[in-house]
């Protein structure tokens, strides 16, 4: 009897129970082809992690290419993700367990694996041919050079192929499923019941039951296996977290966006545009949206960028929520008409999902370098309010907290999440919408003493509906009468308006809660941060004060205008610390508007910062 | 207030904004303005109803001389803002003011795509063949050879004809007309008014400045009716003083043949069918130009395809059919949820 058909043998029996070792969290990182399907076995394990009540979060990390020449270092896949006994802030530093398809795809992440950590490798797949595409010359899994981790070798293809050889699927199709037996593999190990994902796969599958089958019989024969080999002396077991009741999804912060953007309109009683054009990473709050019609959503497909952003403003003018999504490259795209959003005076909220730059960059990749362009980046005075989310949930609420200053001030807002934020996804607690606040919009309908740029106490014009009778008018990008709105080229008049237009934006920052400050209220050093950098700030402050060392740590979500008691917070501090991922363009706003030095910490390698490289900086610092 | 929403009531004068009207003296721009602010109150259509959305060109400014609603935008992108508008307020008539700068270079691109998706636009082109409002450039229209300050030596820049850049897209309606004839004009623009679905009119526009004379070969009295071609649907294809010369199809060619005793008969010519499914002859006739050719003026197209917005409308109906009118709560409980007690 071969190895193999021994292992799919005892893979058919239960097997003795094995001791269960008990974590308080643990780090997987799933990494295969771009088309083995790493993304769903990531999505689908962190699924039941969180329905055993965990916390969880992820980190997806793809390549630009759809599907890479297989078996190539390039075409590396992978899904990682933490779950722990506590609250969970980052996908983890260095996974615990790293699951590798193939050679390509161990070579690439081995050196980010904990010393000692756990190396299941799909031997299968270790043939000459992909060694050599991987640059390895000898066999990594027989020449000892893993004797620094503990190496689970395991023929998921052989045994997929095995446990499938009387399904009547193609060779292709049974390889297919394969991430399903590495699936059962990681269930079992971790002491998870999988007949909830097998439920999954028959409606995921509902109309192809026959693969629906075999991915069925794969997990189960992954399962099987680890349950019943005596490969893995332990399992383990991760006590469930403290988590507030209630009920609870797994959420994308590109879907928690969409979600946001429809609940504002609902709380607004006005329906929802979207002009929006295909780009990474941002593309799939067009895909949501695009289901929600009967929520009154109508979403465009636009011929560009540009016509992105032009149709929601002509959405706006209308007298509905407009809004436009979109990643750097587009963003620079639309800068033109941002400008006309501004000069118009219209509610208008843009979804900047951040991605690696200048240019095409990284489009797979997290980065935080938009930053200044969306402070800044236009001709002329333009200011617009600008609001960063700081994880996959928070992006329901930014999305909240963007129309809500779009319609009170009458403004476009810019609305900054990033790769990480938007592809990653973690528990979201649902919430009642009886508890959300509502959003009011007035259109004004009173034709008496109508001006289209008289200004309510918030410096906001009034929005007016066409077809609203005896209050026809004009507007247009050429520069503004203060009252009438019609064209004026009058220079005491342009310094009025483009000082009304600032400061009308200045004023939303009377709108911003005091900064919650986590730590000492004054001391040694101050954290500083603003969007997906959240999570690994959080762990590194904890660390560091558990230390005893005296560090605190703010997280901005409103960056323009900036929150009006931070000035006296960082005033508190012998020392600020800013970790971004950009070259230090938050620390440029802080110095500017408070004339005072911060400490940058930069990373610019399309990946999150991991905790201990905060941590190590802390430590430095106080 | 409700007089003004009243349709019926309304004159030439209440579509007359009371904003300065800035083109220079002379310009064809006027008279555009004028037939459309006479076209107006004839469409039975309350005033608070009508959105103007143009570009930048001097023909941009054309919304803030109307008594409607209107947007001045930016350069080349008014029919994306005006296909937002009319997706998001399907019960406005929402009109495009644009040049042959804004809607051919800079905008070319959002000028097909409304085309093809055949919004219920209304799109006036006013095609001058020469920048204006930058002071003399040569345009996407310009003729070869001709000087401009961007072409001091005669421009090398083939012009291509914006009625058949229209018909490429896939155009429902296209019409051309000229600002000299101020019947034709104000027969062509209510054709349009009324077409149901995205209208495109080129207008020949003289630019009294940079541009005089452009379009004299088919204005001046004395020698127009050899230059044009004025379409007639169900008609043939005639022209001239005497009317005795048409068009006749050899093979797939057009060609101007004579008509008399001893030459072709009317039997003989191309008749003119604006409806016609395929496209075919109105591309043939948006290809004529001077001087083998009249050059044709009236309606090239004119059929009947369903809106984007409809179509747009009618998915939403069936969404909500079948899933009925969204909730949040329903939403935000869809998918995969758990319960932590």
């Amino acid at each position: 009897m071969s190895a193999t058909a021994a292992a799919a043998e005892a893979g058919e029996r239960r097997g003795a129970p094995r001791p269960v070792e008990e974590l308080d969290s643990v780090t997987i990182r799933f990494v295969g082809d771009s088309g083995d399907g790493m993304q769903l076995t990531g999505n689908e394990f962190s699924r039941a992690i969180a329905k055993a009540g965990h916390d969880f979060a992820t980190h997806p990390d793809y390549p630009s290419e759809i599907r890479a020449p297989t078996g190539t270092l390039f075409g590396v896949s992978g899904y990682q993700i933490q779950f722990a006994s506590r609250q969970v802030f980052t996908s983890g530093d260095a996974p615990d367990v790293l699951v590798a398809m193939n050679p390509a795809a161990l070579k690439t992440n081995l050196g980010d694996v904990k010393h000692g950590g756990i190396v299941i490798a799909n031997s299968g797949a270790f043939s000459d041919n992909n060694l050599a595409k991987a640059g390895y010359k000898s066999n990594p899994l027989d020449d000892g050079s893993l004797g620094d981790y503990r190496l689970y070798k395991i023929d998921i293809s052989e045994l997929t192929a095995h446990a499938l050889k009387d399904s009547g699927l193609s060779k292709k199709e049974t390889g297919r499923c394969k991430n399903y037996y590495a699936l059962g593999l990681m269930l079992s190990l971790y002491s998870r019941p999988i007949e909830k994902e097998e439920e999954d796969i028959r409606r995921k599958f509902a109309k192809k039951p026959e693969i629906a089958e075999a991915n069925v019989r794969a997990l189960r024969a992954g399962y099987a296996y680890a349950d019943a080999t005596e490969m893995f002396i332990t399992s383990y077991k991760v006590r469930t977290a403290d988590i507030a009741p209630g009920t609870y999804r797994s959420l994308t912060g590109n879907h928690a966006a969409a979600l946001g953007c429809v609940a504002a309109s609902e709380l607004a009683g006005v329906p929802l545009f979207l002009g929006s054009y295909p780009i990474t990473p941002a593309t799939d709050i067009l895909h949501e949206m695009s289901l929600l019609k009967h929520h009154n959503v109508t979403t465009f497909q636009a011929e560009d960028e540009i016509a992105g952003i032009c149709s929601a403003i002509g959405a706006a003018y209308g007298g509905v929520l407009g809004m436009t999504t979109t990643s750097g490259p587009g963003m620079a795209l639309k800068t033109e008409a941002l400008g006309l959003a501004v000069m118009l005076e219209l509610p208008l909220v843009i979804v900047n999902v951040q991605r690696g730059g200048p240019s095409t960059g990284l489009p797979t990749k997290i980065e935080q370098s938009d930053l200044l362009q969306a402070v800044y980046g236009r001709n002329g005075e333009c200011p617009i309010p600008v609001i960063a989310a700081n994880s996959p949930a928070d992006c329901f609420d930014c999305a909240i907290e963007a129309f809500r200053i779009a319609v009170k001030y009458m403004t476009p807002v810019i609305f900054l999440s990033d790769g990480g934020i938007g592809n990653a996804a973690e528990p979201w607690r649902v919430p009642d919408p009886a508890s959300l606040p509502k959003l009011e919009v007035k259109f004004r309908t009173e034709p008496e003493g109508f001006q289209a740029y008289a200004r309510d106490a918030n410096l906001a014009r009034a929005w007016v509906r066409p077809g609203t009778p005896g209050m026809e008018h004009r507007v247009g990008g050429l520069e503004k009468d203060f009252l009438t709105g019609n064209i004026s080229h009058d220079p005491v008049n342009h310094q009025r308006m483009v000082e009304v237009r600032a400061a009308k934006v200045a004023g939303i920052a009377k709108d911003i809660p005091p900064l919650k400050v986590e730590g000492p209220q004054q001391g040694e050093l101050l954290v500083v941060g603003w969007g997906s950098t959240y999570g690994s700030i959080t762990q590194a402050r904890e660390k560091a004060a558990a230390q005893g060392r005296s560090v605190a740590h703010a997280h901005l979500r409103h960056i323009n205008p900036l929150p009006p008691d931070l000035g006296d917070i960082l005033q508190r501090y012998k020392t600020v610390l800013v970790p971004e991922m950009n070259l230090g363009q938050l620390a440029r706003l802080l110095r500017e508007r408070y004339l005072r030095e911060v400490v940058t910490l930069s990373k610019v390698q399309g990946k999150p910062f991991k905790v201990s490289e905060i941590y190590d900086r802390i430590l430095e610092l106080c | 207030m409700s007089n003004l929403s009243t349709a019926s009531l309304l004159t030439k004068k209440d579509f007359e904004s009371n904003q300065d009207v800035r083109w220079c003296p002379g310009c064809g721009d006027y008279a555009v303005l004028a037939q459309i602010q006479k076209l107006m109150p004839q469409l039975g259509i309350p005033r608070e109803n009508f959105a103007f959305i143009s570009g930048i060109g001097c023909s941009s400014r054309f919304p803030y001389y109307m008594e409607t609603y209107g947007m001045h935008g930016i350069h080349g992108r008014a029919p994306a803002i005006a296909s937002g508008l009319k997706l998001a307020r399907p019960e406005l008539s929402v009109w495009v003011v644009t040049g042959d700068g804004d809607a051919l270079a800079i905008g070319g691109n959002h000028f097909i795509h409304a085309m093809r998706r055949n919004v219920d636009l209304k799109i006036i082109l006013l095609n001058n063949r020469i920048y204006g409002l930058t002071k003399g450039q040569y345009s996407p229209t310009s003729e070869l050879g001709m000087k401009t300050k961007t072409t001091p030596l005669g421009n090398i820049d083939r012009p291509f004809s914006p009625t058949a850049v229209a018909l490429g897209a896939g155009a429902t309606f296209v019409a051309r007309t000229v600002d000299s004839d101020q019947a034709h004009m104000a027969g062509v623009l209510k054709r349009a008014a009324e077409h149901k679905g995205a209208a495109f009119v080129e207008i020949f526009q003289n630019c009294i400045v940079f541009n005089d004379g452009a379009y004299d070969a088919i204005t001046d009295k004395s020698v127009r009716d050899d230059a044009r071609l004025l379409l007639e649907h169900g008609k043939p294809l005639v022209f001239g003083k005497n009317k005795d010369k048409g068009i006749r199809l050899r093979g797939l060619e057009p060609v101007v043949v004579e008509i008399g005793e001893h030459a072709a008969s009317e039997a003989d010519l191309v008749m003119h069918d604006e409806s016609a499914e395929h496209s075919g002859l109105a591309f043939f006739l948006s290809q004529f130009d001077a001087p083998k050719f009249p050059v044709p003026l009236g309606v090239f197209r004119a059929v009947g395809q369903p809106t984007y917005e409809e179509m747009n409308t009618q998915l939403h109906a069936d969404a909500e059919a079948r899933k009925g009118r969204g909730t949040l709560a329903a939403l935000f409980n869809s998918g995969d949820t758990w319960t932590i007690k």
